[in-house]
């Protein structure tokens, strides 16, 4: 058998003897005989190792990987380099393969380390208290809405319709069952409407949720939209990519009541699309109506530091069905990523990545609206992400693209069709002037 | 420990009565049941409850409890020491350890409570349900 | 032997990031951003070196207990050996530098992947179609409920909003319960420990959204009503949700699709032999039955044929009445590759021989733990046991100290004061991948320690000893949280 199983026959004998039962299926006679499986399950036959090796390798060259063509796609998951040593400290089997810090005493790695991921994320987004992490960017959004209903006792949600797409759509679900009407507020010039917002305010707004850098690339003006979302005594959600945080203002700062993110841009790989680790952030005054783990410092008998799982009373194994929120396992060792990445980079170096991502986009922005046929969307000032139209069709522009190994931007009429045959790029640190160069060429050669 | 001159509900509230306004806690029984308080969740000064509704809660590392209002009323003081100091409420259950103060609807009500004697009568049937 | 913070190893000027220097014309940031949303001081993190960032973690890992560490039976939790080559398969580059939103054609591996690991856990599972989008079990109870509610609500019958939950249930069920808008009724357990059939009929009515079961349930005990069950809530017209935390016991034995369940959440990482990463990342995919398949979150994989008669792999996003998204993008792709590697490792003979010795292994611990501590339900179990040492609370020791005993022996603990309606309940669940020697020490060391709760009671309740922090102290820790650097 190819299993993963210790005992012999004589072992198995033995057992079956101390139980008192001569065979293994008597242990299984509870299950009524009409639903007991007679024959095999229809599945592949087993491989051994080498056989799977084989396989997988198969499977994954049928993929084309970022790795092996220029990417200039991004749009909520990132190419940013991922630091070696990352890779290496999270395979260390004592950090992956154990489970929620249950026991403190046998699980100081991981209850330290989330103690400094939520130190950190508190630093970037200038936010009195983070927790271990969400599933992603788009269930942080979501339960951050919940939050902001829960505390202001209002059902209705405004979202910036340039927050990510993807997230508006989990966001309307976990909505529904709540019964919170969720509005989005209009972003024509690609920066989210301060007169929308004005317009669609009221008293029984419970939050107003602004992505900043926006999903078009664009830095809003986030003082001006907190300062009209207090005026109705609403929660400002910013939903902030934290690479960006390195050079911009902490969310904090200019009047965020919860800030949260998708952190996978920290030193983790594109996966497909995940696993992600999204961030989730607050003020004092609302941490014990926050959703997720959390991780506090404390000492043991003999007065040493150390750290637990605290102010669990919010969470579902002991308030049940007036828990804050259902979840329970998260992303610990993707958020572990993020932390070491954090800690490699420092407080220099994520400034530095973050301005290494501002002048290579604003770099290859401007060679690209330089050429003939090339048109920028938008105006305003942006980050690591621009949205350009040419005379063609986004879908032909990639496939020319992809012919000489490029991976292109996306086709944003695919989630916002007044905006059809806009494209939204990314550029990271990881491209470099000569990768910006040969897309300038390329886009220019393509007639 | 049942103080002879309160009055008491069967979600372990205790009530005491002085010129119209009625302080409230919890018992000592409950105090010891939940353990080490760590977090008490008072309602606003002006908050107004029926009889029976949760007013607040109590919380430990390990359990939460709703407080009930033992009669209706409305919320006219809450002790706020126990934001700072929660284990007041294991330390001084009947005194330090009170929660809110209450200018009930219907003072009718608090007859409908049980004396110290019932109290610990009460009480005694609940640990027979145990076993 | 504590650590300290990274941000305590700090010195100015310090860093471990190799970045490449500019190599576009620089311009003024204040020129490229709005005046008020420049940082003026860098976020306050770490200056310290790469030495010190790969010693630092590297230690703190050191201080972690994982199954690779040793025996690890936390009940409910399924801490099972996570095969090394299942790591590897997950970091292959093809699968690693996947862009969610590269051309599907350039994805055709991890779509295939996608797609037949859906076909394998409908076969498993005994249901139609699964969702991939979950990213942990709760994640996926939030999804079948939702899928639920919809589809009472499509048929007109807004009123089913009632969830029914036995008492011995996960608080994940209730919390989930009210997320999507339900009001929970509890229902007591029988005396064998199953549903109380007439409880649940009392329970039923045209309220009813559905039921919300673990079977095996979280005392580790098959319900021989299931049939009953769900044939009870099914002719009051609610659904029944199966909370697949435990299907480990019954791979190819039994399908939770068979039984009567409408929708069912697996979670790769406890029965598929994907690791638990410290709490995630995880994966709960959720299945159904063909009638709520239009309900499903989307996109979902098909397979096509194109015109020249290839296969072809593609994101479907239509769905009629489908609840939405539940994540961005397809869900824990890395998650899936890894259960995918385990299923296609084991084959459907390898998965029925893990849960027959899961099942083998709890058997043969309860037998012999039965002597030293009360077992309240004293019959056959699945991969796992409750047990409670409520007869060693004269000695004045408690569960919580018989887990911190056991990590001085060693061990890590059972889960503990779970489920809710045992008193000073230990659960414990073996796994099969453990051998008996290792069963056998674990048991010595429980008996050791219901010896030495009457002999040394001190020595227990001051447990634990040999761990790099003794006990620590929660209450201070909840009464004035200290819970950033």
């Amino acid at each position: 058998m190819a299993g993963y199983v210790p005992h012999n026959e004589k072992e198995k004998k033995l057992m079956l003897e101390a139980i008192g039962i001569d065979s293994i299926d008597e242990l299984f006679t509870d299950i009524p005989a009409e639903i007991r499986l007679t024959g095999d399950l229809d599945l592949p036959p087993a491989m051994s190792e080498i056989e799977l090796v084989r396989h997988m390798g198969e499977l994954s060259r049928k993929n084309t990987s970022t790795g092996e063509k220029l990417c200039f796609l991004g749009a909520g998951a990132y190419d940013h380099y991922v630091p070696s040593v990352v890779k290496h400290l999270v395979q260390r089997s004592e950090f992956y393969t154990a489970y929620t810090p249950y026991q403190a005493e046998v699980s100081q790695g991981t209850l330290q380390s989330i103690f400094e991921f939520q130190s950190m994320i508190c630093e970037l987004t200038g936010m009195d208290v983070a927790n271990a992490s969400m599933y992603d960017g788009a269930t942080a959004v979501a339960e951050a809405a919940i939050m902001a209903c829960r505390v202001t006792g209002r059902k209705r949600v405004l979202v910036s319709e340039a927050v990510h797409p993807e997230y508006r759509q989990v966001l309307r679900t976990y909505a529904r069952g709540l019964q919170l009407m969720v509005e989005e507020i209009a972003a024509g010039d690609g920066r989210t409407s301060a007169g929308e917002l004005e317009k669609t305010m009221g008293q029984d707004v419970g939050c107003v949720i602004v992505q900043n850098p926006n999903f078009f690339g664009i830095v809003e003006d986030g003082p001006s939209l907190g300062e009209i979302i207090h005026r109705y005594k609403a929660l400002y959600i910013v939903c902030a990519d934290p690479i960006s945080l390195g050079l911009l203002k902490a969310p904090g700062d200019y009047g965020a009541d919860i800030v949260v993110g998708e952190a996978q841009g920290l030193g983790n790989s594109l996966n497909f699309g995940g696993p992600y680790v999204g961030f989730f952030a607050t003020r004092k005054k609302y941490m014990r109506k926050m959703p997720g783990r959390i991780v506090g410092q404390t000492v043991d008998r003999e007065g040493k530091r150390g750290f637990v799982l605290t102010i669990q009373a919010r969470e579902q194994h002991i308030r049940r069905e007036k828990a804050t929120s259902n979840i329970c396992s998260n992303e610990a060792l993707c958020a572990l990523a993020a932390t070491i990445y954090l800690s490699c980079l420092g407080r220099q170096g994520l400034r530095q990545v973050a301005e290494l991502c501002l002048q290579k986009a604003r770099y290859a922005y401007e060679r690209l609206t330089e050429l003939e046929g090339v048109e920028p969307v938008f105006t305003g000032p942006f980050f690591k992400e621009f949205v350009i139209k040419t005379k063609r069709h986004p879908g032909e522009v990639n496939e020319y693209l992809l012919q000489h190994n490029i991976i292109g931007g996306l086709d944003l009429g695919r989630f916002y069709p007044r905006l059809s045959g806009g494209m939204l790029f990314c550029v990271t640190e990881a491209r470099s002037r000569e990768d910006i160069d040969y897309l300038v060429d390329r886009m220019g050669a393509l007639k | 420990m049942i103080p002879k001159n309160l009055k008491y509900s069967k979600e372990h509230e205790w009530v005491k009565e002085e010129n119209g306004i009625v302080r409230v806690g919890i018992t000592d029984y409950a105090q010891e049941a939940l353990g080490d308080v760590v977090f008490v969740e008072l309602p606003e000064v002006g908050d107004s409850f029926a009889a029976g509704e949760a007013f607040g809660s109590v919380e430990s590392v390990k359990a939460v409890s709703d407080c009930y209002m033992p009669v209706s009323g409305t919320v006219k003081t809450v002790n706020e020491a126990l934001l700072e100091s929660p284990e007041l409420v294991n330390e001084d259950p009947y005194g330090k350890g009170w929660m809110i103060e209450i200018e009930p609807d219907n003072k009718e009500e608090l007859e409908e409570l049980m004396s110290a004697a019932e109290y610990e009568e009460y009480l005694a049937t609940l640990e027979e349900g145990d076993e | 032997m504590t650590s300290p913070l990274i941000i305590e190893l700090s010195l100015p000027g310090r860093s471990g990031a190799k970045l490449p220097v500019p190599d576009v014309p620089v311009k003024d940031v204040a020129s490229l951003l709005p005046a008020g949303m420049v940082r003026e001081e860098p976020p306050n993190l770490p200056e310290v070196s790469e030495v010190d960032v790969v010693r630092h973690y590297t230690r703190l890992s050191s201080l972690n207990y994982g199954v690779d560490t040793g025996f690890y039976p936390l009940g409910s939790c399924t801490m099972k050996y996570n095969p090394k080559i299942n790591e590897d398969m997950a970091a292959l580059p093809g699968f690693t530098g996947l862009h969610p939103y590269q051309p599907e054609h350039l994805a055709q591996g991890a779509l295939a992947l996608m797609y037949r690991l859906e076909r394998y856990l409908c076969e498993i599972a005994g249901m139609d179609r699964f969702t991939l989008q979950p990213a942990a079990g709760a994640h996926g109870e939030l999804t079948g409920m939702m899928i639920i509610k919809a589809y009472h609500e499509h048929r007109g019958e807004t009123q089913r909003t009632k969830v029914i939950i036995p008492d011995s249930a996960h608080g994940t069920n209730p919390a989930t319960a009210t997320m999507v808008g339900c009001e929970t009724v509890t229902i007591p357990s029988n005396e064998r420990g199953g549903v109380d059939l007439d409880a649940l009929r009392r329970a039923v009515g045209e309220d009813t959204a559905g039921l919300m079961l673990t079977n095996p349930n979280t005392l580790g005990l098959f319900d021989e009503n299931i049939i009953e069950v769900c044939r009870i809530v099914h002719e009051a017209g609610g659904l029944v949700y199966c909370d697949g935390a435990n299907m480990n016991a019954i791979m190819g034995m039994a399908r939770p699709g068979d039984m009567g369940f409408d929708v069912v959440h697996l979670n790769l990482h406890k029965t598929f032999g994907t690791p638990h990463g410290g709490g995630g990342p995880g994966s709960g995919p959720v299945g159904v039955k063909e009638f709520l398949v239009p309900y499903l979150p989307r996109p979902l994989v098909d397979r096509i044929m194109d015109p020249t008669g290839e296969e072809k792999y593609v994101l479907n996003y239509e769905g009629k009445h489908s609840i939405g998204r539940v994540k961005s993008f397809y869900g824990n792709f890395g998650v899936m590759v890894k259960a995918y590697a385990y299923i296609r490792t084991l084959g459907a003979r390898g998965l029925k021989e893990a849960s027959e010795i899961a099942v083998l292994n709890a058997n043969y611990q309860k037998e012999k733990l039965k002597h030293t501590y009360k077992l309240p339900y004293d019959r056959t179990c699945m991969h796992e046991f409750v047990l409670s040492a409520k007869n060693l609370k004269e000695t004045g020791v408690r569960t919580l100290d018989i887990a911190k005993r056991l990590l001085d022996y060693g061990f890590h603990p059972g889960t503990i004061y779970f489920p809710l309606i045992v008193e000073e309940a230990m659960m414990i669940e073996p796994t099969e991948t453990e051998s008996k020697e290792t069963l056998d020490r674990f048991i010595e060391a429980l008996e050791k320690i219901a010896q030495e709760a009457a002999e040394n009671p001190e020595l227990v309740t001051g447990a634990p000893h040999t761990t790099p922090v003794k006990r620590l102290d929660d209450v201070t820790a909840a009464r004035k949280p200290v819970l950033r650097w």
